[in-house]
């Protein structure tokens, strides 16, 4: 129970890395772990190197990257909206991912190459971003920021329905349903290089606006009066969590529940104040999530789960456990 | 310090605050009048917070021509009903005041840090510093709040109702930290409502009514009893304590 933020940094990055070391010895393969972690230094076999480079070092990596982003982007959007519901999926931008991505599926866009779907889900995040910049620009509150977010992942819902329903077969359906709920399996390195650099923008640029979200913490006005240019913290910070978010989302499909809970989770070991939040809430993102993508590979099922049942599975008990527990909510 | 010349605000298509020029530097300054007569809404102009029309000059210049980090430094504003949408600690709270004085990626400095201190020492939270913002009593989080503005410790400090919710003892415990504040050399304006306290603690009051400026002096000149009346609507006593006016409303 530390305050120290310096501590509890370490202490979720050493979770997040331990995580990583441990989803890198797990696979069909059994490797082990020290043919694992020599591959990862340059120093094992043709074998060992050839499956961890190629499969477990991305899938690795793209779980610790999209965690983080997940986790970063729900806590600088609960600061920003002053509002402890807020997730990555309140603007709508994950869901107009998920319709870009199933639109590259149900055109067959998606078997040009393994990134069509990727850019695609990017580019939904992109398009569903200019109608909330839009009303954005109309007005101050959170609230009709919220309102508008939900509209636009209505619309965006209906058409991933839509394209559900008009499905010319029923693999396709399943195709779309598969990808929606989420997993890393079969991810290279390109995927990673794709991933990366919006995840990049958008931590970056959400750990720069993180003085204007604690001054966010007095209100619309309390901030203006501390010297905070609201306009364009809000253009910043939708911009970088679309980018980012939807960098997340192309590469893993909808993961549910990391953005929200996360931050929720790593709350009460901090001052509070939404800046000492975002790095614990992206390290405790990548630790769950790549806690969760390890679990998927182990659990002895025909089929792998997919990823965004797990987080859901593995966060909903410690959520309501922190719930019952904690005297505040957040 | 503030000239007002000629200031209008409209919010939708309503004038609320009409033709009001002024000029404000030096000492506590209490805004009184009515609910709704646009007390808060001349402070929330004279911060900068609301476009104007006329001009509202800080320093000659237009306030909403400073640039905002600038102007943060240069007016303090505590907001009438804050509201603080996470439980801090009120050292935290009060640490906000100095985000104007920081600079970008920079760790608070000595000088941070003691602004801080002197804000907790003035509003006497020092013990409380540690607590939780939600877990304070109405006066305490008044003061906290108070803290908050004091710590940017700029020349101007604009307070909107920053006596409401406290006991008469907390009361004239922080209009004495706001005429401390303009013993300093700062410039003070305070929206108020009660009367005797407006009269007793502040150097000049501006009588504001549906918009207009209607009064605007030394206290005793400001609240005499037909304007009371006229203002308000109610008759008054109006006598004195101590060598101080003390004005007690009585009927409408």
């Amino acid at each position: 129970m530390t305050k120290s933020p310096v501590r509890l940094d370490l202490a979720l990055a050493l979770l997040a890395l331990l995580c990583a070391a441990v989803s890198l010895g797990i696979g069909p393969a059994h490797l082990g772990w020290a043919r694992a972690l020599a591959a990862v230094a340059g120093r094992g076999d043709a074998i060992a190197t050839t499956i961890v480079w190629q499969l477990r070092l991305p899938r690795a990596l793209l779980a610790l990257l999209v965690g983080a982003m997940l986790g970063a982007a729900g806590a600088a959007l609960q600061g920003y909206l002053r509002n402890p519901l807020a997730d990555p999926g309140v603007l709508g931008t994950s869901s107009t991912a998920a319709l870009g991505a199933v639109l590259a599926l149900y055109y067959g866009f998606a078997a040009i190459s393994p990134l069509t779907l990727p850019l695609f889900a990017i580019l939904g995040a992109i398009a569903g971003l200019v109608p909330l910049l839009l009303l954005a620009a109309r007005s101050e509150g959170p609230l009709a920021l919220i309102l508008a977010g939900i509209a636009i992942a209505t619309a965006a819902g209906a058409g991933i329905s839509l394209a559900l329903n008009l499905a010319p077969n029923p693999f396709a359906a399943v195709e779309i349903m598969t990808w929606l709920m989420g997993s890393l399996a079969d991810r290279s390195f390109l995927h990673v290089w794709l991933a990366l650099p919006c995840i990049a923008i958008g931590l970056g640029v959400i750990l720069l606006e993180s003085r204007a979200l604690d001054a966010l913490t007095l209100g619309e006005d309390g901030a203006t009066a501390l010297g905070v240019n609201l306009k364009r913290t809000r253009t910043l910070l939708l911009v970088a969590t679309a980018i980012g978010v939807g960098g997340a989302v192309a590469v893993s499909g909808a993961i549910g529940f990391v953005g929200l809970v996360v931050p929720h989770l790593v709350r009460p070991f901090t001052d509070r104040r939404p800046s000492s939040l975002l790095l614990p809430a992206a390290l405790g993102g990548a630790a769950l999530l790549t806690a969760a993508d390890t679990l998927v590979r182990t659990v002895p099922t025909l089929e792998e789960p997919r990823l965004g049942v797990v987080t859901a599975l593995i966060g909903v008990p410690i959520f309501l456990h922190q719930l019952v527990r904690a005297r505040r909510q957040w | 310090m503030v000239r007002l010349d000629q200031v209008a605000v409209t919010l939708g298509a309503r004038w609320v605050i009409k033709d009001i020029s002024a000029d404000l530097g030096g000492g506590v300054i209490g805004l009184i009048g009515p609910n709704g007569a646009g007390k808060s809404t001349l402070v929330r102009a004279i911060a900068g917070l609301i476009p104007s029309a006329g001009a509202v000059l800080v320093d000659g210049a237009p306030v909403t021509a400073l640039p905002l980090r600038r102007r943060a430094r240069r007016i303090a504003y505590l907001p009438q009903g804050q509201s603080v949408h996470w439980p801090l600690t009120v050292e935290r709270l009060v640490a906000l005041g100095r985000l104007p004085h920081l600079a970008p990626f920079a760790r608070p400095a000595e000088g941070d840090k003691q602004a801080i201190e002197r804000a907790l020492a003035r509003t006497d939270l020092l013990g409380l510093r540690d607590r939780a913002i939600d877990e304070l009593s109405g006066g305490e989080r008044a003061r906290a709040l108070l803290a908050r503005a004091l710590a940017v410790e700029a020349p101007l400090l604009l307070a909107d109702e920053p006596l409401a919710a406290l006991d008469p003892a907390h009361q004239i415990e922080v209009m004495a930290l706001l005429r401390e504040e303009a013993t300093r050399g700062a410039t003070v304006i305070a929206v108020l409502h009660d009367l005797t306290i407006a009269a007793r603690w502040c150097d000049r009051l501006l009588l504001i009514d549906d918009g207009r400026l209607v009064a605007d002096g030394d206290p005793r000149d400001v609240l005499t009893a037909d304007r009371i009346g006229s203002v308000y609507g109610v008759s008054a006593f109006i006598g004195e304590a101590d060598g101080q006016p003390l004005i007690v409303p009585l009927a409408h």
